[in-house]
């Protein structure tokens, strides 16, 4: 049912700091609105800011979650008040076990599993979400590798917008539940992610689209700003300092991107001090037309056909891949794959060492963490963050073959000396 | 007999609104030069000044990005679909 909203809406728009969309292309600049492609170039657009005094004092007095830098985001002062999900400032977990098995001095993971959805993606949405109330638009919709799309269904239940997301109609179970309990509608498409994402493109230019917020289509330019959030809070909770590497997963490439936009932004805001940071990009290698293009010393992306245990990075043809390949060169990183195996067992390792259950695209981080560290490649000596985007709660079945229990035994002593003990 | 012509919301202003377009030429870079004959300027907003695929639009041939056929010599036979559309979507 649409709300109140769907008639032109009487407030203002209202985007807090964000004065312009800008072209990252050509640096064509429009007005804000519910646009993605530059009319040049077909470039994405992004926010432009005009940035009052921010403090650390004032951001430290906020919230708990990522409307502290309310300040910094493309979003109204009184933001938090809203009906939202409240997401972000998830544990920086200080990992010295896994550090010391992957023989490196410092590491932290930032596991953003602990978001209200299990996943980084209610950072972006609650973004999106504001987008679309300020545009007065009535449903929330998304094109999803999973995770987005129960971000987004229940975003929108706490919003009371309508919401139809769609989806490959061969995701993971439990994302299926996810996206499904939260109400609204959800769309199996047969076919891969990026034919999803196709067809939304074409729903949007489509009256059966109309007043439909897509977050990661039409509110693209909002919603990847939520991704800075995870830059901001690694700095803070490092205390205010830049780590020196991190690993950060590639699907489309906007977290990657934004995460390096944001430590930008604190450095120019005098938030932190200047130093230099090595941005590394993780791939999986069923799915790594970025990573490809990297070695190959191209900065152009050949899209491919994922076929990846990683479904949540399964984008073939990612939008944001030659920022990515831009980003890993100038900050002296790179961008690497590691197969499904080791996506498996660096999801146990972070298991075991940390107790941290992380989904596949965490053991696409942890693993091409850990190939870096063996090649050289990472230095062992620099302090390390690594992300984990979601749960593994999510992604059972790619464990499932190597997590068991050790007996099922009679309720007896002499069973269980038998069995394990002895 | 032609082909017909998807064109995303960005570019309508070419084609006074119209979404479907019918075109012609055996290929798609003979589809996109009459296409530009009937729309004036809407090729350059496909092609660089090179006459390449802008980096970030995608185009399908039927169910196919042409990334993964012949690209602009992808062959485009009667009664084909073709899309544009902004590359700019996308998750993680």
């Amino acid at each position: 049912m649409a709300l109140a909203s769907t008639e032109t809406t009487a407030t203002t728009i209202d985007f807090g700091p964000a004065a312009a969309l800008s072209c990252r292309e050509c640096g064509a600049r429009y007005e804000l609105g519910p646009s993605f492609a530059c009319i040049e170039c077909f470039g994405p657009l992004e926010i432009a800011y005009d940035f009052g005094a921010v403090s650390r004092e004032q951001i430290s007095a906020g919230p708990t979650n990522i409307w502290r830098y309310r300040s910094l985001l493309p979003v109204p002062a009184d933001v938090a008040d809203k009906p939202n999900m409240a997401p972000g400032w998830t544990k920086l977990v200080r990992a010295d076990r896994l550090a010391r098995e992957l023989g490196i001095r410092s590491l932290h993971v930032k596991d953003d599993s602990g978001n209200p959805t299990h996943s980084f993606k209610d950072r972006v949405v609650a973004i999106a979400v504001e987008a679309a109330r300020n545009f007065g638009f009535h449903t929330l919709s998304c094109s999803s590798t999973g995770n987005l799309a129960g971000a987004v269904t229940a975003a929108a239940a706490r919003a009371g917008l309508d919401a139809c997301v769609f989806i490959p109609a061969d995701l993971e179970q439990a994302k299926i539940v996810m996206a499904s309990v939260y109400g609204g509608k959800l769309v199996g498409i047969e076919g891969s992610y990026d034919e999803v994402n196709r067809f939304c493109s074409e729903l949007i230019g489509d009256p059966l689209g109309d007043r439909w917020g897509f977050v990661n289509v039409n509110l693209r330019p909002y919603y990847a700003e939520g991704s800075k959030t995870l830059a901001y809070e690694i700095a803070e909770q490092l205390g205010w300092r830049l780590p020196d590497q991190i690993v950060i997963p590639v699907a489309s490439g906007s977290q990657l991107t934004k995460i390096d936009k944001g430590f930008g932004e604190l450095i120019k805001l005098g938030l932190v001090e200047e130093k230099p940071y090595r941005i590394f990009g993780a791939q999986a290698a069923g799915c790594s037309p970025v990573s490809t293009a990297y070695r190959a010393g191209r900065d152009v992306i050949q899209p491919v056909k994922p076929d990846t245990i990683a479904k949540s990075l399964a984008i073939g043809n990612p939008a944001d891949g030659p920022y990515v390949l831009d980003i890993a060169r100038r900050t002296g990183g790179a961008v690497e794959d590691v197969t499904d195996e080791e996506i498996v067992d660096a999801i146990r390792l972070l298991a075991r060492t940390e107790g941290i259950f992380a989904e596949t695209a965490g053991g696409v981080t942890v693993g091409v963490l850990r190939k870096l560290v063996a090649e050289g490649r990472l230095d062992p000596d620099a302090e390390t963050v690594v992300l984990n985007t979601g749960d593994g709660l999510k992604t059972l079945d790619a464990v499932a073959g190597h997590a068991r229990p050790t007996a099922v035994i009679r309720p007896s002593l002499d069973a269980f000396r038998a069995a394990v003990a002895g | 007999m032609s082909v017909s012509v998807r064109i995303p919301t960005i570019l309508r202003t070419y084609t006074g609104g119209a979404a479907d377009v019918s075109g012609d030429g055996a290929t798609l870079r003979e589809v996109l030069q009459k296409l530009d004959a009937d729309y004036p300027g809407i090729g350059a907003r496909i092609l660089d000044e090179n006459g390449k695929l802008r980096r970030f639009v995608n185009v399908y041939v039927g169910d196919e990005d042409v990334r993964f056929a012949d690209g602009l010599d992808t062959a485009t036979p009667p009664g084909t679909q073709i899309s544009v559309i902004p590359a700019v979507a996308g998750g993680q």
